[in-house]
């Protein structure tokens, strides 16, 4: 009966699971093995693996890691200063409102404050650099979408510095410690969880970003995410485009099995 | 007044405020020696934690100076502090196991391998914890974690060590248990002991020296048994022990009137007419027949406490006593009471600590009592 009734409010659940996590898991995996004709073949795979698609996933990786690294270094030491902040609720809003604006308005706006005639350029030229080509270099690239990451990786570190015991800090300088040894031998130790989590949830969708490689960096960038959109919707060859998913899928599996968080009281 | 070199810690008229609020700390003045066991003992919000935290240097005085051994050390970080601290939460490091814990300041220093080992298996065996070396903290008991808290701080070899009411969080049993071990771990380390404590059977039990604060000021210093037997003002008699406070007439020297009648008493000193309080311990009243005793009360309560009586009863002026007594009284029975001279203990409204001091060491002497 109990377990009747819990199966029963399970379904809604299990039904979009099967039908938008499992179902288009096996259609990719479907169509993998399809060549354009719609015949069996593993020659995606063998393509795959050639240099030219090599040389995308490296860049892929490349971007995705250096996004994740400037994100990072920006948002530890903010999520730091948030928690010892007065009014931190309100200055975390502020810092999480712009993930509400629709990703595609925002790449626009840089458009429009990256572009030759923009304001940073305006601004260059007043003060004597001169205008400079910024939208469609790795350098705009990489700004932009970290300034879109960067919520995603300061929520998760915020949080486990908040859930820091302040005495452990107060013990460590206790003990002997330098504010910058107690950063590195109890600070960081402790809130490698959420470091860990920060990392997953901006590595990821940093590995298939397409829409920003295209509008911000001009497909001069040329990424795993904007292969699979050029195979689906431009050559049309979906066999190519879901190999190079499915390679994706099993990347973040592994990312995810490895970053698994293991708990550890921070108390 | 410079700083005292025989002192270990000395506070010169510290005081503590944050922007408009009210001072945490009032002007507080003291010196504490090497090798005692002192505690600061006092309501929550008394500021004894702030004195600790000052010493400690995680605050800074708004006014003031501190010195440690003799030096100013009011912009001296924590960490360059000769001083260590046993947390209210021990605040363990949870991603070390017990041996790092306890070797944390050690690797700060730099020390080699071999002596750190030295010095953390003979920390642990002083708190009696050889053994647990590899455990992780969340496999401790409240009572084993608290062992590794004072493993990790007095492995530093500090001059003072401090004690934020570590045994608050212990049950009865365990915390009398490590009221006795925590005496003894200082007379065998032979350092200063600062011990902030809210509860004054442990504060009496374990002491040398207390300090008895009340809203950011140090209301009386002194032994256990000068504390208990001679309280300096309503708040210090009422904060330390059960006591009776009965408000009273000085008649000359020697002889104070209350409830009606004049008693003689071993204190001296005071304007003749002048109002004071007298306090009666209620261990130091004794029952008898109402003929025969100083006092008659008339039963109001009885509880049974164990080891004794307590009786409320009221006299005839209205007062209110409180009797410890092995004998049992019934209610609405009307009693008689008798004490000692030495047993009335007066106090002077609004005496500082100094002229209570010297009042009492003077006429002490003169009546020739020493007790």
């Amino acid at each position: 009966m109990r377990t009747r009734s819990r199966n029963f409010y399970l379904a809604p659940y299990l039904l979009w699971i099967v039908l938008f996590v499992a179902a288009p898991i096996l259609l990719i995996l479907y169509y993998s093995f399809q060549d354009v004709e719609g015949g069996w073949t593993l020659s995606n795979y063998s393509h795959f693996f050639t240099s030219v698609y090599m040389k995308m996933t490296l860049s892929s990786f490349w971007y995705a890691l250096l996004i994740t690294f400037f994100s990072l270094i920006i948002a530890y030491p903010t999520a730091y200063l948030l928690t010892k902040t007065k009014h931190k609720q309100l200055w975390l809003l502020l810092i999480i409102v712009p993930s509400w604006v629709n990703l595609l308005l925002k790449a626009y706006a840089f458009i429009g404050l990256f572009g030759t005639y923009g304001l940073t350029n305006e601004l260059l030229e007043a003060v004597g650099i001169g205008r400079q080509q910024i939208l469609f270099t790795d350098f705009s690239f990489v700004f932009v979408s970290v300034y879109i990451f960067i919520p995603f990786m300061l929520l998760p570190i915020y949080n486990s510095l908040e859930e820091l015991n302040p005495s452990l800090i107060h013990a460590a300088r206790d003990l002997g410690a330098s504010a910058w040894t107690t950063i590195r031998r109890v600070i960081i130790p402790l809130t490698i969880d959420g470091v860990k989590s920060g990392c997953q949830a901006v590595f990821i969708p940093a590995l298939s970003l397409f829409m920003i490689t295209r509008l911000i960096a001009g497909n001069r960038v040329i990424t795993l995410g904007t292969a699979i959109e050029q195979h689906f919707l431009v050559t049309q060859d979906w066999g190519m485009g879901a190999t190079i998913a499915v390679f994706l899928v099993i990347v973040m599996a592994i990312i995810m099995i490895l970053t698994g968080r293991k708990r550890r009281g921070a108390r | 007044m410079s700083a005292n070199n025989n002192a270990i810690i000395q506070f010169n008229h510290v005081t503590m405020q944050y922007d408009s609020d009210d001072a945490i700390l009032k002007d507080v003045s003291f010196e504490i020696e090497h090798g005692k066991f002192y505690t600061l003992l006092g309501p929550s919000g008394c500021g004894k934690t702030t004195i600790l935290r000052l010493i400690a240097g995680f605050l800074t005085p708004s006014a003031g100076d501190i010195y440690l051994k003799g030096k100013r050390i009011n912009d001296v970080p924590a960490n360059k502090r000769q001083v260590n601290t046993v947390f209210q939460d021990y605040a363990l490091f949870p991603h070390l196991n017990v041996f790092e814990n306890v070797a944390f300041g050690l690797r700060i220093k730099k020390l080699k391998q071999a002596e750190i080992d030295k010095k953390v298996t003979e920390a642990l065996r002083f708190v009696n914890l050889s053994g647990y070396e590899k455990r992780e903290i969340s496999e401790m008991s409240g009572g084993q974690r608290q062992r590794v808290a004072i493993a990790r701080a007095i492995v530093n070899e500090p001059d003072v060590l401090l004690l934020d009411e570590p045994l608050s969080a212990l049950d009865l049993k365990l915390r009398t248990e490590m009221q006795s071990e925590l005496r003894e771990l200082q007379r065998r380390l032979g350092i200063t002991f600062i011990f902030v404590t809210h509860d004054q059977e442990e504060a009496l039990a374990m002491s040398d020296e207390i300090f008895v604060l009340n809203k950011g000021t140090i209301q009386q210093s002194g032994t256990p048994t000068d504390i208990y037997d001679e309280p300096i003002n309503r708040f210090v008699a009422d904060f330390i022990g059960e006591s009776n406070i009965i408000e009273a007439t000085i008649v000359r020297d020697y002889l104070v009137k209350f409830a009606g009648q004049a008693f003689e008493c071993v204190d001296g000193g005071f304007n003749e007419n002048e109002p004071v309080e007298v306090v009666i311990r209620p261990e130091d009243l004794e029952l008898t027949t109402p003929d025969k005793g100083k006092l008659k009360i008339k039963v109001d309560s009885q509880l049974f406490r164990g080891v004794h009586y307590e009786i409320v009863g009221i006299d005839e002026a209205g007062n209110r006593w409180m009797v410890h007594s092995t004998r049992k009284a019934a209610v609405g029975e009307e009693i008689g009471l008798i004490f000692d001279p030495e047993a009335i203990h007066i106090m002077r409204f609004n005496e500082t600590e100094e002229e209570f001091d010297k009042r009492i060491e003077e006429f002490t002497e003169v009546s020739g009592d020493e007790d």
